[in-house]
């Protein structure tokens, strides 16, 4: 797995000064994201350089966090057949299944693995 | 129905946690909900423990002093966290004084299955705090754009830095933060652009009331990290095919009208037009609203943060946007109106009041000098979307228009916009602004989302026969 502290700079952990508990994979379509524990999906999902998951009814548009806070509605994804909740209000669990309905588009990390779009 | 408690606070943030503090010392049986599963509303949204940061502090203004509430606050009243309050209703109808009818509050507990919860209280403290207030313009929609309060979140809540090369754009002094957050913690943070002049606050009188050395701070760390600040400029047009690759920044005349632009490369945007306080609740209830100085709709209060309904009280955000020094002072006079009015002996803190209305008129001061300028239409084209949920562009709107729909409500019925997930909470106000009017409070009968099947449990079944 990535660890985390390559790929964004240790930056924001040292800012706070960090010890956080190990990190946990949830799968996204099938695409293994790490998690700290207590981050949401939508988080874990854009700090894994995830931008984008669901796709628009009318203009097949991609979407992913906007509002951030529960508000927008964007950022809906079907967790362990639990379909319609908010990524950025749900707290990721170890081993969940995430799928969401659209393409998953990576910027950043993970399209470097190829394990993207 | 008999009330469990003497006092309901909804919302965990400032002014909740405060008021439910208050009230608690002085006498009250309290419960407080809030929907997140940690305290600190949108303000004081802070990392969980599996992070282990000892050092979050740098990220905000006063967060010890509000974690020493919240912790006095849980040996003294009942938490329900990760609760969301869907519905408030009179039990029986509506009081016709204080002690009638006491206040039911609707919760499901749980993130994804949800859990019916009901709270029924003597008296309601309402704190639901505000959201960020986006207007639209090209582009909005591309991945990559977030609201100002989105990314700040996904700092304080989530230690992610929202991009790598970030331009932080829209009004008020909240921008400011927002970008020294995420330049301290490594983002290339590309320009401030505040459309109104950059020195709306620094040239009121009031900034003599303390809030200076907050704003000139900021301004030190932009400075450090050589993060230009510019005003009366917008970014008015975002590019990319599938994410943001960059936006166009204009040069702005007094009324946001667009003068001259230029690209800027980044990978997100973080940006807001103020605030919307989340009115639900106090609406279901039928509180009376006033319009803020900006035209937002806000819950209407007496010097004791008393709604007009009986035995509910509102602070913070929802009584008008002044921030988290202002919402814990409401809070706190919140807390012991509702105390006094049950009886309790409250001794007067005229300290307390004077400190509101200094406050207030601070925010009042800020909302002056950070308005919505009418040129932001000029920004907008005919395939620009409205209403994100609905994918409603502009075109449609000005159809609507030309079909005769004189309001904003008339034009949602022809062409949609805020019928979809959010309930128009993202386009309202430009919805409104585009039919020629101010916002009206939202009236939504359900304010959080909750499955039918959830909704149908509730009831009784039907009998046969």
């Amino acid at each position: 797995m990535r660890p985390r502290g390559e790929a964004r700079g240790r930056r924001p952990y040292d800012l706070v000064r960090a010890a956080p508990e190990p990190e946990f994979e949830i799968s996204v379509d099938g695409v293994a994201v790490p998690v700290v524990p207590g981050q949401s999906i939508g988080a874990a999902l854009y700090g894994a350089g995830v931008r984008s998951w669901r796709t628009t009814r009318v203009g097949g548009r991609p979407r992913g966090l906007f509002c951030g806070i529960g508000v927008c509605f964007d950022c809906l994804v079907t967790v362990n057949d639990s379909p319609s909740l908010r990524a950025c209000l749900t707290e990721a669990r170890p081993g969940d299944r995430v799928s969401t309905g659209g393409a998953v588009r990576a910027t950043g990390e993970l399209q470097d693995e190829g394990s993207g779009a | 129905m008999r009330a469990e408690c003497d006092l309901a606070v909804i919302g965990a943030g400032p002014a909740g946690v405060a008021g439910a503090l208050s009230a608690c010392l002085a006498g009250l049986d309290v419960v407080l909900i809030d929907a997140a599963t940690r305290p600190g509303g949108q303000y004081f949204r802070h990392l969980p423990r599996g992070f282990g940061a000892d050092g979050q502090a740098v990220l905000h203004h006063g967060l010890d002093r509000f974690l020493r509430q919240w912790e006095a606050l849980v040996e003294r009243a009942t938490v329900l966290l990760g609760h969301r309050v869907w519905a408030v209703e009179r039990a029986g109808g509506q009081a016709s004084g204080p002690g009638d009818g006491a206040l039911v509050v609707r919760c499901v507990e749980g993130d994804r299955d949800e859990r019916p919860r009901t709270v029924v209280a003597r008296g309601l403290l309402i704190a639901t705090g505000a959201h960020d207030r986006p207007l639209p313009f090209p582009g909005w929609d591309l991945p990559g754009v977030l609201t100002a309060g989105g990314a700040q979140a996904l700092l304080k809540g989530d230690l992610v830095v929202a991009g790598h090369r970030v331009v932080v754009a829209g009004t008020g002094p909240f921008l400011l933060p927002v970008a020294a957050g995420l330049a301290a913690a490594g983002a290339d943070v590309r320009g401030v652009y505040e459309a109104n002049s950059r020195f709306g606050l620094a040239r009121h009188p009031l900034l003599a009331a303390g809030r200076a050395a907050e704003a000139l701070g900021y301004g030190a760390r932009l400075a450090r990290h050589r993060v230009p600040y510019r005003g009366r400029h917008a970014v008015v047009e975002a590019h990319g095919g599938d994410a943001l690759t960059h936006v166009t920044v204009a040069k702005l005349d007094a009324d946001w009208r667009p003068l001259a632009t230029r690209t800027v490369e980044c990978d997100t945007l973080a940006y807001g037009y103020g605030f919307v306080p989340q009115l639900e609740l106090p609406v279901q209830l039928g509180c009376r609203t006033r319009r803020d100085l900006d035209g937002t709709p806000v819950v209407a209060v007496d010097a004791g943060m008393r709604t007009s309904v009986p035995g509910v009280y509102a602070a913070g955000e929802t009584t008008g946007v002044g921030g988290a020094v202002l919402a814990e002072a409401e809070g706190r006079i919140a807390g012991r109106a509702a105390a006094a009015d049950l009886g309790r002996r409250v001794p007067p803190l005229p300290a307390l009041s004077r400190r509101a209305g200094r406050l207030g008129a601070f925010a009042r001061a800020l909302l002056e000098a950070y308005p919505i300028r009418p040129g932001w239409q000029r920004w907008l084209r005919g395939d620009t979307l409205i209403c994100r949920c609905e994918e409603v562009p502009l075109s449609a709107v000005r159809k609507a228009r030309e079909l005769g729909a004189s309001d904003a409500r008339a034009v949602k019925l022809l062409a949609r916009p805020g019928m979809g997930w959010c309930q128009g909470r993202m386009c309202a106000h430009a919805v409104a602004c585009l039919a020629g009017e101010d916002p009206a409070a939202p009236r939504r009968p359900i304010a959080q989302p909750i499955r039918l099947g959830t909704l149908a449990a509730l009831t009784d079944p039907p009998k046969e026969g």
